[in-house]
C-alpha cells in the first residue's frame, strides 16, 4: 500500500462511507420489499449480470464465469426487464414470493477499486438469506463488482453489476430476490 | 417382473394407478420405493438425452452429462467419435473428470492414477508391471460406456440397456418432431448448436412433477403465470399486451395434446389444415436486424416445404419418455435427484450460422424467459416444490390425485397416426400417457414386455379404443 497525503487518505475514506452507505441504503431496500424504489437506483444503461461459474482445469480460470458476449447466465440483462421483474414481483401473484419471503442482505468486504471521474468501482461480497413459508431456506454466498456513477440530481446510481455467486449446480429452485 | 411395491402393505401398481377413471395416488410421486425402482427400471432401460454434438466439436472436447442419478461424461475421442462414459474410475470409483467441461488428452484419476484414453480405453496403471506384473488385462477395465448411444440430427441419446429398441424405434411417431427440434430455421437438418452451458440447479420435487407435466398442462398457465405478463418479456417488448411469446402470423392449424400411448412420448403441437409454413411476423421489435435474419430463413423454409404438411414438427414442445421435454428452442431435464428432489437442466438450440447479434438476442430471451431467475418458470417451481411436501403425509396419501381433465375425450386422427390427440381444450391426457408408460416401464422385466407390443396381447402397436373414444389399457 502506497503512503498517501492525509488529505487523500480523507477523501478516500469519505468516498467509501459515502458507497457503503449506498451500498447498505440498497439493501435495506431490497429487504423491506422497496423493489420500485430498488429499480430507481439503476442507470438506464445498468448491466446486470450474474454468470454460471464453472468448474475449470487450473491454468483455464479465465473460463471459469460464463462470458457475456456468447454464453448462458443466471442474469444478463438491462434496466428493461429489471423493471419487469420489479412489476412482477409488485402483482402479489408471483408465486415464489407470494407470500413474500423474509429476505436479509448482509453487505461487507467493500472496497472502492478506483475512481474515475462520476464512476467508481467498488467490490462488495454478500450473504442473502432468504427464509420462506414455514420452514425453507435458501443462502446466497458471493461477491460483486460494480461500477457507479455520481448522478448530480438523484445521487448514486448502479451501472453496471457483476455478481459471482460462489455456486456451480444451483442449489436453490428459483432467484426471486436481486442481488 | 416387479409389479409390488413395498411401502404401507404391498400394492399393486396398477391400484395406484388408475387411468380408467384418471385417478393416481400420490404414492407415485412420493414414495421411496417406487423412486428407487425407478431408477433401475427406467433410468436403467430407456433411451435419455445426453447432449448435443456441438458440446464437444473437437477431438478430446468433453462435457459432463447425467443420466438418472448418475454423472455421465460426453466426449469425442482423437479419431472423432462421440461416446458416453459413466463418470467413476473402474479401481475404486472415483470421478475420473471434475471439470464441467474442456478438452481432454487422457482422463487421469486423481485418487491413483488410473489413465483412461477419450475412447475409454485403460490406457495407463501405475505398477503394472512391477506389482501388477503384468497380469491385468486393462482390456477389461475400460471406462464403463452406455450399451447404445445415437447421434439423432446432432442430438446425443443413450441407453445403458443393450436390448433396448433401436432409437428411432424408440421415438416411434415422434422421430419427425424430435427432428425438427434440431433444425436450424431455415429448415436444415441438423442446423443448431447449443449456448454453453447448461442451467443446471436443484428443485425440491419429485422430478415427475416437472417432467410429466410438461407438454401436458396449459391448464396451469393462467394461474401459474399469472404475473409473468406484468414484466413484458417477450421480443416484441409492450406491444400486443407484453405477452412472452414471440409474435407469429396466423396459419390454418390446431394445436392439440398428442400422446403416443404406446411409446410415452407426447406432444402439444399442431396438426395443419394446409401445407407448408407460415409467413414471418416481426417480434424483435426492440433488437434491430433480428427480424431480418429470421424473415430471410422463414422464406428459405417456406420454399423447402411448401408441399408437406408439418403436422407436429412446429408450433409447440413435446417430451420424449422419460424425462426430455424440448421445442426447437430449449430443451428442459428433469434428472431424479433422490426422490423428492429434481436436477433440473435448461440447455437452448440456436442457429449455428445465426449472426452474432441473432445469437445475442435469442440468448437473452431465453435467460430471462427460462430457468431459476426465469421470469416464466420460476412461477412453475414454487407450485411443484410445495406440491410435493403436501403429498407426503399419511392423511394426505389417502386422497390421490385428479387427472380427469379430458378423460376419455380424445381422438384418433389418419393424418398422424400413432397419438392419440386431444383438442377439446386443456387435456391431462399428456399426463396420463406418461403415467400408462410408466407402470409398463415399472412392471417389465425386460425390454421384451414393453416393445414393440404389449404383453398379454393387450396393444397390436395400433391405437385401441375404436371409435375415437380412448381406453386406458
Amino acid at each position: 500500500m502506497t503512503v498517501q497525503s492525509a488529505e487523500t487518505a480523507w477523501e478516500r475514506m469519505l468516498l467509501e462511507r459515502e458507497i457503503e452507505r449506498f451500498l447498505y441504503d440498497e439493501a435495506a431496500m431490497l429487504d423491506e420489499r422497496r423493489f420500485s424504489d430498488w429499480g430507481d437506483l439503476l442507470a438506464e444503461d445498468i448491466h446486470y449480470h450474474m454468470p454460471i461459474r464453472r468448474n475449470v482445469k487450473f491454468g483455464e480460470q479465465h473460463r471459469e464465469n460464463t462470458d457475456t458476449e456468447s454464453e448462458i447466465s443466471w442474469f444478463d440483462e438491462g434496466k428493461r426487464t429489471l423493471m419487469g421483474r420489479v412489476r412482477q414481483l409488485n402483482t402479489g401473484v408471483h408465486w415464489p414470493e407470494e407470500p413474500f419471503s423474509r429476505v436479509r442482505h448482509i453487505i461487507t468486504n467493500v472496497r472502492v477499486l478506483a475512481v474515475d471521474g462520476d464512476e467508481v468501482e467498488v467490490s462488495s461480497n454478500f450473504f442473502v438469506w432468504s427464509n420462506r413459508l414455514r420452514d425453507e431456506c435458501v443462502m446466497f454466498i458471493g461477491t460483486r463488482n460494480d461500477i457507479l456513477r455520481r448522478d448530480s440530481e438523484t445521487g448514486w446510481k448502479i451501472a453496471k453489476r457483476l455478481i459471482l455467486l460462489d455456486q456451480n449446480v444451483l442449489l436453490a429452485k428459483v432467484f426471486s430476490t436481486f442481488f | 417382473m416387479v409389479t409390488y411395491i413395498k411401502g404401507r402393505g404391498d400394492r399393486n401398481l396398477r391400484d395406484l394407478v388408475d387411468l380408467e377413471t384418471g385417478v393416481v395416488s400420490r404414492e407415485v410421486y412420493v414414495n421411496e420405493d417406487i423412486y428407487a425402482q425407478e431408477l433401475e427400471q427406467i433410468y436403467g432401460r430407456a433411451w435419455l438425452l445426453v447432449g448435443h454434438e456441438s458440446q464437444v466439436e473437437n477431438p478430446g472436447d468433453f462435457v459432463l452429462g447425467r443420466m438418472g442419478e448418475e454423472e455421465v461424461i460426453l466426449t469425442r475421442d482423437r479419431k472423432g467419435q462421440i461416446h458416453v462414459f459413466l463418470n467413476t474410475c473402474r479401481h475404486r470409483g472415483m470421478k475420473v473428470c471434475r471439470y464441467d467441461d474442456g478438452n481432454a488428452l487422457v482422463f487421469t484419476c486423481p485418487f491413483h492414477a488410473w489413465t483412461y484414453d477419450t475412447d475409454g480405453r485403460l490406457v495407463g496403471v501405475p505398477h503394472h508391471h512391477d506389482a501388477y506384473f503384468d497380469e491385468l488385462d486393462k482390456s477389461q477395465w475400460g471406462l464403463a460406456e452406455v450399451a447404445q448411444m445415437c447421434n439423432y440430427y446432432g442430438s446425443i441419446w443413450a441407453t445403458w440397456d443393450p436390448k433396448a429398441p433401436s432409437f428411432e424405434d424408440y421415438l416411434g411417431p415422434f422421430k419427425q418432431t424430435v427432428r425438427w427440434a434440431f433444425q436450424a430455421s431455415d429448415g436444415t437438418d441438423a442446423g443448431v448448436e447449443l449456448y454453453k452451458p447448461a442451467q443446471r440447479w436443484r428443485l425440491p420435487s419429485n422430478w415427475k412433477f416437472g417432467a410429466f407435466s410438461f407438454a401436458g398442462d396449459s391448464a396451469h398457465a393462467a394461474m401459474t403465470h399469472l404475473s409473468v405478463n406484468a414484466a413484458a418479456i417477450g421480443p416484441q417488448g409492450e406491444v400486443e399486451g407484453g405477452g412472452r411469446h414471440p409474435l407469429a402470423a396466423p396459419f390454418p392449424s390446431k394445436r392439440g395434446y398428442m400422446s403416443s400411448r404406446e411409446l410415452g412420448h407426447v406432444g402439444q403441437l399442431a396438426i395443419y389444415e394446409q401445407p407448408g409454413v407460415a409467413d414471418y411476423r416481426d417480434t424483435w421489435l426492440l433488437e434491430p436486424g433480428v427480424d431480418d435474419y429470421w424473415r430471410e430463413t422463414r422464406e428459405i423454409k417456406k420454399q423447402k416445404f411448401a408441399n408437406e404438411f408439418l403436422h407436429m414438427q412446429s408450433d409447440g414442445q413435446f417430451h420424449i419418455w422419460p424425462n426430455a421435454t424440448m421445442s426447437d428452442w430449449r430443451i428442459l431435464m428433469w434428472h431424479p435427484h433422490g426422490v423428492g428432489m429434481t436436477e433440473s437442466w435448461r440447455q437452448y438450440q440456436v442457429d449455428k450460422n445465426a449472426p452474432k447479434h441473432v445469437k445475442d438476442a435469442k440468448r437473452r430471451y431465453v435467460m430471462r424467459y427460462c430457468g431459476p431467475a426465469g421470469i416464466t418458470e420460476s412461477d412453475d417451481m414454487e407450485n411443484w416444490n410445495y406440491a410435493h411436501p403436501a403429498s407426503l403425509g399419511m392423511v394426505a396419501q389417502r386422497y390421490p390425485y385428479n387427472f380427469q381433465l379430458g378423460l376419455h375425450h380424445n381422438h384418433y386422427d389418419e393424418r398422424i397416426p400413432g397419438v392419440t390427440i386431444g383438442d377439446r381444450g386443456p387435456s391431462e391426457e399428456n399426463q396420463r400417457a406418461r403415467l400408462r408408460r410408466w407402470v409398463e416401464f415399472m412392471e417389465a422385466g425386460s425390454w421384451d414386455d414393453i416393445f414393440p407390443v404389449r404383453k398379454n396381447g393387450k396393444s397390436n402397436g395400433k391405437p385401441r379404443g375404436g371409435n375415437g373414444i380412448s381406453s386406458s389399457w
